[in-house]
């Protein structure tokens, strides 16, 4: 029925045929999409805003109110139908892709990426700063000194007295004049003492470093190893707080079923004095039974010696000044070589000082 | 220390028979326990026999018999070497199958010519002593004293378990017999009967001390403060050690000698106390103790002369020296094979003088080593007793009664022990009972009021208890370090780690993270070391600090640069088939301290005052730490990606500055020509003006030396000054989000400016909007003019506050180029 103000200009665009021609034609080319990109050009082309439809609806603003509706409707049903026929072609054609195309791009991802040989870092390197965490996050801090060092420091300040055989050359390795006082430290113990003469008490420090002792190289000595030293002074301290201490260490170190065992020994700087064994970590023990098979780990002792330790004697507080009356102190100190040739079973001290890349590649990770 | 359980056994009865038990106690009192070895358990099918008949066999090199023996109830026949037995004596027969000890097993077997149904065993064969001079013969004649048949293990009581320990120096008295078993008995709450208390056993010279033995004179108190003597006569030459004290001593791992020797030795084992006996028809005037005077010399037991030091303590008499006191014996005075009468010397020495004289000599022995570590002074009466009971038995020997006995000792001091002590540095409290038990145990006797300290007398046997702490490990160490408690004490908050640790770690991650391995090299080098690395004689990086008894001849200095351990590492890791080895480490060099440091030696036990301090300080070694690389072989490899890339001096100038900027530090690059390096290939690096290393390409000449692939690389920068030039707090990035302006501008510059100066030119001259300036690419070749190269660089443009017009951004460019013609010469290239 036309209306008062139809405008008699034919819209052909918007006739019913028209767009059912449009959108059968969109259909069709969806559907004869190949490939996502074709789908994407027919897009384009049927749904674009050069697209019939879209041309069509511009010309809506032309129609008298009722026809003007009836023609919106229209176009929105065609562009309805239009979009859902893409969205069907396009969720076809992507499974299309993800089934066959991309498995047409296949390579051998295990194909060997070696192109830059890698890095790393030394096992003791990593120990000594494992250590040192545990320490640090306990409140210690890291203490170090030199390793050429005063004699005074090494030996003296130590309760360590002048006709001592560790004094001896087949132990210490002195700087030449031997009348200089200059010594490689044998221990990082004289750091025992730096630290108090600096720090004063309390004081609660680890040190990990170098020393050297005059050992020819074999499978299990080196005139160059490392060692771990702890001294911890203040006010009423313990040998229980050194056991306590030592066994967080160890279950820091080893795990938590790791034990240890304290036994008296002797050293001039310590007093009582205790030598810290572990429990095997292999054989717990058992290779000590007769007739068991022997343990490579422990030498088929049971235990394994870990480092020596016990409470600070007199004389090197007094050396640094602090009075014994009124301050106590535990320290220890163990071969960090010792401490990681067990754990990964190693059975040549040479493997950890020739600078092989193969131990460092293998072993400088945080395992 | 060795000790067979049979002699422990001796003086104190214990329940227990489980050796590994008793090693274990003895072990948590100090006492530690090495080995535990069982004896005879591994001889089997030994027997007693009587030889029946011996035929001679002629024919052979040496005498062979032909034995015929009898176990009780066969007959066996057996070839023997030896010919120090007759018809009627008892033997060790070793009856197929046996077994000896190490496993040796014994079967029937042809020998010169006959079946020969086993063997007759020495002494040495059943681990009896050191003699293999001829078999063992148990019983002389035709009365047999053992049963035949009989298991020779079981009467020979070969069965037995010898503990092997490791004593610690400060337990002088853990070096006898006597000593572990005070141990064993305190460990067990057995008791204990003191093999140095003569008193129970029968017979012996009890010994007159109004009446003087021999002469004997202490010149040197110091040295010696008690000599006692006694006089043995009419010892039988012909006597020898019965089988059970050559048993002994063999278990206690010392060798059968002579009977004197060996009684010598036993009570030594036995209680610790080093006997020595002359010769007394070798004797010439009273003995004599004293220091040796420059000049003197001895012949000691082992047939060496020695040139004595006027610190070496003496036995001496009218004659001389005769004998290293406490060491070893003189040989003019030595017993031999005709020896009658005998002076037994059984004195206390100074342990530091001991100790001095046998390492001197390289003489260490069993006397020195328990002189050494301090021997009981109030033993020296009763071990010439117990010497002189053994000859008398075993030698018919006669004592004479008479003793001389110089006792020259001070006082013992005694020690004020607060009873709380003990309990307060354990951490576990001990009621002082348990205390005043402790220490009775050990020996000590414990004087004081209830209430008062306690007065303690440490025992004549435990020098070594001085101060209060030692009776506190006395105290700990028996209650038991096991019933210890573990309480973790709480440190003070602390700070952490020290920003130079913190840095450190920093430059280890990114050399490693940068595909560097690290290694930990020897710091020990030759002399010859500085002419490898082509060093001149005025390089301060020559080697300076020597030591005076190096491991190793070949290399007496401290490492003065990192580079020759890490180059021997690089060839060894390259000889080991690793051809594309990148290695790094970290490390302190060593340079002599300044000419006229004198180091001081202060007192110990007291602090000593601030300068002396800082004069021990200044006389130590510089040691600064520095950082180093050495590369060889491929940086990256060829594989199916493509071709590869070696290694270059410019990798060693990269990981210089990846170990500066991990400190947020820049380095400033320049040519050099410095050795070890390659002088057109050689990088000077510096921090605001001060050289802080360098790094390039090795000098051929080095790498040859250091029997390395080509062209090796190398770098080596000291840590302390980029440690500290690395910013404390770093000012954050403007983050602009503007877009930014990029541009590229190539450049034709004089071949002899480095491309650091154009680089910087530019910069200065694009201003504080250049965001990043990049070379990405290098040209020489027509069309640039030669004696000229072409530098293309990408500049990025950024604002912090708007995006930048073109107009803005050619005018930067401009800039910069117009900066970098004037200084450098340089033309745009268009």
């Amino acid at each position: 029925m036309p209306t008062p103000d139809y405008d008699p200009k034919e819209v052909a665009a918007l006739q019913a045929d028209q767009l059912a021609s449009a959108v059968s034609a969109g259909r069709a080319a969806f559907a004869a999409a190949p490939d996502l990109e074709a789908l994407a050009h027919e897009h384009t082309r049927h749904l674009g805003p050069r697209s019939p439809v879209a041309l069509g609806r511009r010309e809506l603003g032309a129609l008298p109110p009722q026809a003007r509706a009836d023609a919106g409707r229209r176009v929105n049903d065609a562009l309805t139908a239009l979009q859902s026929a893409y969205d069907e072609r396009r969720v076809e054609l992507e499974r299309d892709r993800d089934a066959h195309v991309l498995r047409d791009e296949t390579v051998d991802v295990t194909l060997p990426w070696d192109r830059r040989p890698p890095g790393a870092r030394h096992p003791l390197t990593l120990v000594q700063e494992r250590v040192a965490d545990i320490f640090v996050a306990m409140g210690w801090e890291v203490a170090e000194g030199p390793e050429a060092e005063a004699e005074w420091l090494n030996f003296d300040a130590l309760n360590i007295p002048p006709h001592h055989p560790t004094r001896e050359e087949q132990d210490t390795l002195w700087i030449d004049p031997p009348t200089a006082g200059l010594c490689m430290r044998t221990h990082t113990s004289p750091v025992q003492l730096r630290a108090l003469l600096e720090r004063g008490a309390p004081c609660y420090v680890v040190v990990p470093g170098r020393v050297y002792r005059n050992d020819p190289l074999d499978a299990t000595h080196s005139p160059v190893f490392h060692q771990l030293e702890g001294i911890a002074v203040d006010e009423g301290l313990t040998m229980g707080d050194l056991r306590g201490t030592l066994d967080l260490l160890a279950t820091a170190m080893f795990g938590p079923d790791v034990r240890t065992r304290l036994r008296p020994d002797h050293f001039p700087f310590t007093e009582p004095s205790a030598e810290v064994d572990l429990l095997c970590w292999v054989c717990h023990g058992t290779s000590t039974d007769p007739g068991a098979p022997a343990c490579r780990t422990c030498g088929s002792e049971g235990w394994i010696e870990w480092g020596g330790c016990g409470m600070v004697h007199p004389v090197v507080l007094m050396s640094a000044g602090l009075d014994p009356d009124h301050f106590s102190g535990f320290a220890f100190g163990m071969g960090l070589e010792r401490t990681l040739m067990p754990l990964h079973d190693m059975a040549d001290i040479r493997d950890l000082v020739e600078g092989d890349v193969r131990v460092s590649l293998t072993l400088g990770v945080e395992g | 220390m060795r000790v067979p359980m049979s002699w422990l056994h001796d003086y104190v009865d214990l329940q227990t028979t489980d050796p590994r038990q008793v090693a274990g106690r003895l072990t948590e009192a100090g006492l530690k326990v090495e080995r535990v070895e069982e004896t005879g358990a591994d001889i089997s099918g030994v027997v007693v026999a009587q030889v029946l008949a011996v035929e001679e066999l002629s024919g052979f090199k040496k005498p062979i018999r032909w034995v015929t023996l009898t176990d009780g109830s066969s007959e066996h026949q057996v070839i023997c070497g030896a010919t120090n037995f007759d018809v009627g004596d008892t033997v060790a027969y070793a009856r197929p199958p046996a077994v000896l000890p190490g496993g040796f097993r014994v079967d029937k077997r042809p020998a010169y010519g006959h079946d020969s149904d086993g063997m007759i065993c020495s002494a040495r064969e059943l681990a009896l002593g050191d003699d293999h001079t001829g078999i063992l013969v148990l019983g002389k004649g035709d009365q047999p004293d053992l049963p035949l048949g009989a298991d020779v293990v079981e009467v020979l009581g070969l069965r037995d378990t010898v503990l092997e320990l490791s004593i610690n120096p400060d337990r002088g008295y853990a070096l006898s017999v006597r000593g572990i078993a005070r141990e064993l008995a305190t460990a067990y709450g057995a008791p204990f009967r003191d093999p140095a208390d003569l008193g129970d056993r029968a017979g012996g010279p009890a010994g007159d001390a109004t009446a003087a033995a021999y002469d004997v004179r202490i010149d040197d108190r110091d040295g010696c403060d008690r000599y006692v003597a006694r006089l043995v006569t009419d010892l039988d030459p012909d006597a020898s050690s019965p089988r059970w004290l050559q048993r002994r001593l063999t278990l206690a791992g010392m060798r059968p000698i002579s009977l004197a020797v060996d009684v010598t030795n036993h009570v030594m084992l036995e209680l610790g106390q080093p006997l020595h006996a002359f010769d007394r028809a070798k004797l010439t005037g009273p003995i004599v103790v004293r220091r040796a005077v420059a000049g003197e010399h001895l012949r000691t037991l082992d047939d060496v002369d020695r040139a004595l030091d006027p610190t070496d303590l003496l036995i001496c008499d009218d004659s001389g020296p005769i004998a290293l006191a406490g060491v070893m014996g003189g040989a003019a005075t030595e017993i031999g094979a005709a020896t009658t009468d005998v002076v037994l010397e059984s004195a206390h020495f100074d342990p530091v003088s001991i100790a001095y004289t046998a390492r001197r000599h390289r003489l260490g022995s069993e006397a020195s080593r328990r002189f050494e570590r301090g021997v009981d002074d109030a033993l020296q009466p009763a071990a010439a007793a117990a010497a002189g009971r053994l000859l008398e038995q075993l030698g018919r020997a006669t004592v004479a009664a008479a003793i001389t006995d110089v006792d020259l000792r001070r006082p013992r001091p005694v020690i004020t022990l607060d009873p709380s002590l003990p309990g307060r540095l354990a951490g576990v409290p001990y009621a002082e009972a348990t205390v005043r038990a402790r220490l009775h145990d050990v020996g000590c006797a414990v004087d004081s009021e209830p209430g008062d300290p306690l007065q303690v007398t440490p025992p004549s046997w435990r020098p070594d208890l001085r101060v209060p702490v030692d009776l506190v490990e006395e105290v700990v160490r028996l209650e038991g370090y096991a019933r210890l408690p573990s309480t973790v004490p709480a440190a003070p908050a602390g700070r952490g780690l020290t920003r130079q640790q913190r840095q450190r770690r920093q430059v280890g991650r990114a050399l490693s993270a940068a595909g560097f391995v690290e290694v930990l090299a020897y710091p020990f080098v030759a002399g010859s070391t500085a002419e490898a690395l082509m060093l001149d004689p005025a390089d301060p990086r020559r080697p300076s600090v020597r030591l005076a008894n190096p491991v190793s001849a070949e290399e007496p200095f401290l490492r003065s640069t990192l580079l020759p351990g890490l180059l021997v590492a690089l060839g060894r890791n390259v000889g080991r088939g690793f051809a594309d080895t990148a290695l790094f480490e970290t490390g302190s060099v060593f340079r002599a301290a300044p000419p006229g440091a004198v180091m001081p030696h202060p007192p110990a036990g007291r602090r000593p005052a601030d300068g002396v301090l800082a004069a021990m300080e200044a006389a130590l070694p510089a040691q600064p730490l520095h950082v180093a690389v050495a590369l060889a072989g491929h940086w990256e490899r060829p594989g199916w990606w493509g071709p590869g890339r070696l290694a270059g001096w410019a990798d060693a100038v990269e990981a210089a500055r990846t170990s500066a900027g991990a400190l947020g530090v820049a380095l400033e690059v320049a040519a050099a020509e410095q050795s070890p390096w390659h002088p057109g290939r050689c990088a000077r690096l510096s921090v605001a003006g001060t050289i802080v290393g360098h790094a390039g390409e090795l000098h051929p000449r080095v790498v040859e030396a250091f029997d390395l692939p080509a062209r090796s690389c190398a770098m080596e920068l000291e840590l302390a000054p980029l440690l500290a030039a690395a910013p404390e707090i770093v000012p954050a990035p403007i983050v602009s989000a503007y877009p930014p302006a990029t541009l590229d501008v190539a450049l034709v510059v004089p071949i002899e400016v480095p491309a650091a100066t154009v680089e910087t030119a530019l910069r200065d001259g694009a201003g504080p909007l250049l965001e990043s300036l990049r070379l990405f690419d290098l040209y020489t070749g027509d069309p640039v003019p030669s004696g000229h190269r072409s530098l293309a660089y990408n500049l990025r443009l950024r604002a912090p506050d708007r995006t930048l017009t073109a107009d803005e951004a050619i005018a930067i460019r401009d800039s910069a180029v117009a900066a970098a013609a004037s200084r450098c010469g340089a033309v745009l290239r268009t």
